[in-house]
């Protein structure tokens, strides 16, 4: 394919879709080990209330209340689910389940209520996005990427979800130490000092961040299965949490890069004449490289001794 | 409006959906409580996802044969179908694998529903004009509702219902003891996926009102209700049936009452409310409930701190406890202690040294790890072996001069 097709029409949607799979992968990564990999599932979840609630006080589809209303809700939903399982001693699973069904329902209902039929709001956006249609209009080849005036045109969510990207990096990196001795070892981590409750909650806020800026590109079902199957795969890989981090970004890009070209060309490579949803394929392919590693990843068994044939 | 609501009046489909929803609710509570008793409650989410490809391939089947694609029982069958796949790739994950439940949970739910969008919109560019009803099975829709769905859901909710009574007590044991369960010889792994599978009935059978999304709070919600009201698993069951069933009928009615109030959303929102009033006032585990034992346990320290201070002659500074003493008439409001209160603080030293002499002794060893501060010496003791306390204390003596 040509440069004059491929920069305005896929460049964007390809870079968009594996940033985001990577900036909710890399945090996704310390969910598996601690056994809080559902948490990604609630915050996509919660998200929906916190637009709905933003749209209803701004009165506008603009991008940043509805980010902070998002975010707003994800911390909510996080102390709420804290306070109920504190105070009515009721197991983890079901606090979480108890919260972010009933703030789903709540922004259900709150869109049917209002009158959003004159903008672009509803279930179906929220769940799947849409990546295809992020394209950038002002390209004309590879030559735009150099071009000031036709960079100024790119899509937003594009250098948004670079800077959430960027952002995980840097809170990966800083923390690296603390992240990893309290993820394995909470009571050892504590001893020497490390402020465990702290650096879970900051994890987890900083999990809802990549969640709800790739929420805003692609839609939550990307963001559920990019927390989780990556990761999983990645830990089918190795012994070594370095080692993994780098698998599940491999994982990652693997599965936007494959699901994408897939959604956009496979109906048509099958003789079908429409694409289908890339953000779907996108989470289906990452369950196939799951499925892939579980079955002959050499790290794929409990006790962690590869399998000598 | 809203009392016709609840009174059936309001027509046709509004009954046959408040007939329907409150079946839905009482299966659903009875069923979840199993996998919320068994620490499970959000598998629920994992199957209730998995079922969105079937529901498309069965769609997509019907439509190739020449069929209805709206067939509710050929969508039923196909969504059961994959659900069951679901769990099965749950199951396998879980049990060969490294990868903890919830990851597995996490992977199915997101894979299966990612796919089923793939699916949807396939089946929204395959140019049949009649697929609008599918996006229905995402949040549910009751508009249409007809008799023959109506019969489906009822028959499908009494049949696990009766499911669950053959059931219930393996799967209790499994629950609340799955080694043990295992060492009786019971087949554990076969029970788990029973109740799994049962789980995934409600779900099947809920699509259509609820949605897939939101079947998953009426498997959770009435459960968590009930917990709080009863220890014992029986009671939990029957009142989780209640509470959804309740939460069911009442959600259905009140979407009825007024325009643009969702069924599904709304049926949660009141099962929420339920889960809210129990977590407050249930008697034992409520909030309110703590809080007064907290208030209890403060008011009793407070009193026996003053006691002692009283017996000992010392001066009470802290103004709760003052205002304590004062209002059990121990002491006047001048600060200076009755004749009631005098005697009281007497025993509350006496008490406390006998309590000393027993934590001293090594026969008394059972009875000293009793000891908080707060519990009287005469509930632990019989009178014989106090009396044997206070002749080693022995009375009071004369100073030599």
């Amino acid at each position: 394919m040509s440069g004059e097709e491929f920069v305005p029409l896929s460049l964007t949607p390809l870079l968009i879709g594996t940033f985001a799979a990577i900036a909710c992968a890399l945090p996704g990564n310390f969910l598996v080990l601690r056994k809080q990999a559902l948490i990604g599932d609630a915050i996509s979840h919660v998200v929906l209330p916190g637009i709905v609630v933003a749209f209803l006080l701004t009165g506008a589809i603009s991008t940043w209340p509805m980010m902070l209303g998002a975010a707003g809700a994800a911390i909510v939903a996080v102390i709420l689910i804290e306070a109920i399982r504190r105070l009515g001693q009721i197991e983890p699973g079901a606090a979480m389940g108890v919260v972010f069904t009933t703030m789903f329902a709540g922004g259900v209902l709150l869109l049917e209520q209002t009158d959003t039929s004159t903008v672009h709001l509803d279930v179906e956006h929220a769940l799947y996005g849409n990546l295809e249609s992020l394209i950038w209009l002002d390209a004309v080849g590879w030559s735009s990427l150099l071009d000031l005036e036709a960079l100024a045109g790119l899509p937003p969510e594009l250098p948004r979800i670079a800077l959430t990207l960027l952002g995980v990096c840097l809170f990966t990196v800083l923390f690296w130490r603390p992240l990893k001795i309290s993820t394995f070892d909470e009571g050892f981590a504590r001893t020497i000092g490390i402020r465990t409750g702290a650096l879970g909650m900051a994890l987890v806020i900083t999990a809802a961040i990549a969640a709800v800026a790739a929420f805003d590109a692609v839609g939550s079902i990307i963001v559920i299965a990019m927390f989780i199957c990556p990761p999983a795969a990645a830990r089918m890989m190795t012994n070594r949490l370095e080692a993994q981090i780098g698998w599940s970004v491999l994982f990652a890009t693997l599965s936007a890069v494959s699901g994408y070209v897939l959604a956009g060309y496979g109906p048509l490579w099958l003789g079908g004449a429409d694409a289908v949803s890339a953000a779907g394929m996108i989470a289906t392919m990452s369950g196939l490289i799951l499925a892939l590693s579980a079955v002959f990843g050499p790290c794929r068994t409990r006790a962690g001794a590869p399998i000598s044939s | 409006m809203l009392w016709d609501a609840l009174t059936l009046q309001l027509g046709y489909n509004a009954t046959l959906v408040a007939v329907g929803a409150t079946l839905l609710g009482v299966s659903a509570g009875v069923t979840g409580t199993f996998l919320f008793l068994r620490k499970r409650a959000l598998v629920s989410d994992a199957i209730s996802h998995a079922t969105l490809p079937g529901v498309c391939l069965a769609f997509m089947a019907l439509v190739a044969l020449g069929g209805d694609g709206r067939n509710l029982i050929g969508l039923l069958a196909g969504s059961a179908v994959s659900a069951w796949v679901g769990l099965l790739c749950m199951n396998w994950l879980t049990r060969h694998t490294r990868l903890a439940e919830d990851a597995a949970i996490g992977a199915v739910l997101s894979v299966f529903f990612g796919l089923g969008i793939v699916l949807l919109t396939m089946i929204q560019t395959m140019g049949v004009g009649r697929q609008a009803g599918l996006e229905g099975f995402l949040l549910g829709s009751t508009a249409g509702m007809l008799w023959a769905d109506a019969l489906i859901i009822a028959g499908g909710g009494a049949a696990t219902l009766l499911l669950v009574l053959i059931l219930r007590r393996p799967m209790l044991q499994v629950a609340f003891d799955p080694e043990y369960a295992a060492a009786r010889g019971l087949p554990v792994n076969r029970i788990d996926l029973a109740m799994m599978g049962l789980v995934m009935a409600v779900t099947v059978v809920g699509l259509k009102i609820v949605g897939l999304i939101l079947i998953v709070a009426l498997l959770i919600i009435p459960p968590v209700t009930a917990r709080f009201w009863s220890d014992r698993s029986d009671h939990v069951v029957l009142l989780a049936g209640l509470a959804g069933g309740a939460a069911g009928y009442l959600g259905a009615a009140l979407s009825a009452s007024a325009p643009n109030l969702p069924t599904g959303p709304i049926i949660v929102l009141v099962s929420f409310g339920f889960f809210a009033l129990s977590m407050l006032l249930a008697p034992a585990r409520g909030v309110m409930a703590a809080v007064l034992r907290h208030l209890r346990f403060q008011r009793r320290v407070h009193i026996r701190q003053g006691l002692l201070a009283l017996a000992q002659g010392q001066k009470i500074y802290e103004p709760l406890t003052l205002r304590l003493l004062r209002r059990a008439d121990i002491v006047r409001a001048d600060g200076v202690a009755t004749e009631a209160g005098k005697a009281r603080a007497a025993k509350a030293l006496r008490d406390e040294k006998r309590w000393e002499i027993v934590r001293a002794d090594q026969a008394h060893e059972a009875t000293a790890a009793l000891y908080d501060g707060l519990r009287d010496i005469e509930t632990v003791l019989t009178r014989d072996q106090i009396a044997e306390i206070d002749r080693r204390i022995g009375g009071p003596q004369g100073v030599s001069a």
